[in-house]
């Protein structure tokens, strides 16, 4: 339990390993904490604002959907009362292609009857000439009696 | 009993308070003048001054080697890879820095960390494993240094060597003497021990209680760790004193065990306590005004 040289030896050994910790130890040790701590705190925040986009981003697609839905129900909405509307044309037309056929129609009936009455008249005059001529037993003079056949055959 | 050569407790325990030291034989001595190991307790007092405890010095600088060869490699691949996921080892240092860095900014409030911090660092650690080894069974490392390499005397617990922990105090306060000067320059340490407490007028009082309070910060340092630790020793030595019979044998390995236990809260705390004494007194150094 003597005080001697060691005591010298210890405070120069003391010296030594504080100035190796200051020097080689200590301050990459700390730096690389620092740095490890920026780089935790800087992921953090990326996923701190990466959640903030992503339910902004969630937001925004609901309003989208239900922005379409919108439309969806419009677009459906239109499309109905325009079929609607087609079909209700189309019915008009009809109908008025309908009434023209039948116009038509009619007025071929009615030219025909014109016609059949015209051929008959006629028929109807020779027939009567015919009835005539075998009465007489006699040649009629279809033209002097023209006249007379004329107004027959319009009585017909 | 622990070794053959010794015949009393006495002798035993007094073979284990001896330094293996190597200093200059004093007059008188056969081989007076010249250096070499000392062979008995009685010769190494002799000695004096003019010697040094090989067994304090080479177990002291051999465990820094040991921790600083780790907080090396730590501190390489920090520097090669900083961003790195830390494990093992790195974690450990890591944790161990943030814990004395947050120890000594709650203390320590100047920006500048780079001078205290690291003194602390290495003061704890260092402290920690000289005082570690006092959990080594007291004989074993004697044991193999005697009969297997031959040499009579070795120590393994550096702060039980006053020489130790008063050299770390006085180191510390070497650089107490340092930061005071730097911070205040000449003037303002001598006006800073001068004229506090009592002002100018009574300046010879002052700087005898200014001297005397300086003087006690590595005087309570050394002697602290050196007391604590010294006294824990020699219960160890004590009680393997105990090993003579089977039942006072047992007796005294179940005392072994408990004072261990018991140890295991004295080797941290002395080191923190050591360390924190240090921070603080290095804190005052560094004040300028009125802080004590």
């Amino acid at each position: 339990m003597n005080i001697n040289l060691t005591l010298f030896g210890q405070m120069i050994a003391f010296f030594f390993f504080v100035w190796f910790c200051m020097r080689m130890v200590w301050p990459p040790i700390v730096a690389a904490m620092l740095a490890r701590q920026e780089q935790i705190a800087e992921g953090l925040e990326t996923a701190e604002r990466a959640k903030k986009d992503l339910s902004l981003a969630q937001k925004r697609a609901t309003d989208e959907i239900k922005k379409a839905r919108v439309e969806a129900s419009e677009i459906i909405e239109l499309a109905r009362r325009r079929s609607e509307q087609m079909i209700e044309e189309a019915k008009r037309e009809a109908r008025a292609e309908g009434e023209r056929v039948k116009a038509a129609a009619t007025t071929d009936v009615q030219q025909e009857v014109q016609r059949a009455k015209e051929s008959l008249r006629k028929e109807v005059a020779a027939l009567a000439l015919l009835g005539a001529e075998r009465i007489l037993e006699r040649d009629v003079d279809a033209a002097s009696h023209a006249e007379m056949l004329e107004r027959l055959a319009a009585d017909l | 009993m622990a070794s053959g050569f010794e015949t009393t407790a006495e002798d035993y325990i007094a073979h284990h308070l001896v330094n293996a030291t190597f200093g200059r034989f004093p007059e008188g001595h056969e081989r007076a003048g010249e250096w070499g190991f000392a062979s008995s307790g009685s010769e190494a007092e002799a000695m004096g001054f003019m010697a040094i405890h090989v067994d304090s010095m080479g177990w002291s600088i051999g465990l820094a080697i040991f921790f600083m060869y780790f907080f090396r490699r730590v501190a390489v691949s920090a520097a090669e890879n900083p961003a790195a996921i830390p494990t093992g080892l790195r974690n450990v240092v890591e944790a161990l820095i943030d814990f004395i860095e947050g120890m000594v900014k709650s203390v320590f409030k100047h920006p500048d960390l780079s001078y205290v911090a690291p003194m602390a660092l290495t003061i704890f650690v260092w402290v920690f494993f000289m005082n570690l080894m006092d959990l080594v069974p007291v004989d074993l490392v004697p044991y193999i240094a005697q009969y297997g390499l031959g040499i009579e005397y070795m120590k393994i617990v550096p702060s039980t060597d006053p020489n130790i922990t008063m050299g770390l105090a006085l180191s510390v306060f070497t650089l107490i003497i340092f930061f005071s000067i730097r911070q205040k320059g000449l003037g303002g340490f001598l006006a800073e021990i001068s004229f506090h407490p009592f002002g100018k007028w009574l300046l010879p009082f002052n700087l005898a209680l200014e001297v005397v309070g300086l003087l006690a910060k590595p005087v309570s340092l050394g002697l602290r760790l050196f007391g604590n630790l010294f006294s824990a020793e020699m219960i160890f030595i004590l009680i393997a004193t105990m090993y003579t019979g089977l039942i006072i044998g047992l007796l005294g390995g179940l005392l072994q065990f408990a004072w261990a236990v018991f140890h295991i809260l004295v080797v941290p705390l002395q080191a923190f306590i050591f360390m924190v004494l240090s921070v603080v007194y290095l804190t005052q150094a560094f004040d300028e005004g009125e802080a004590h």
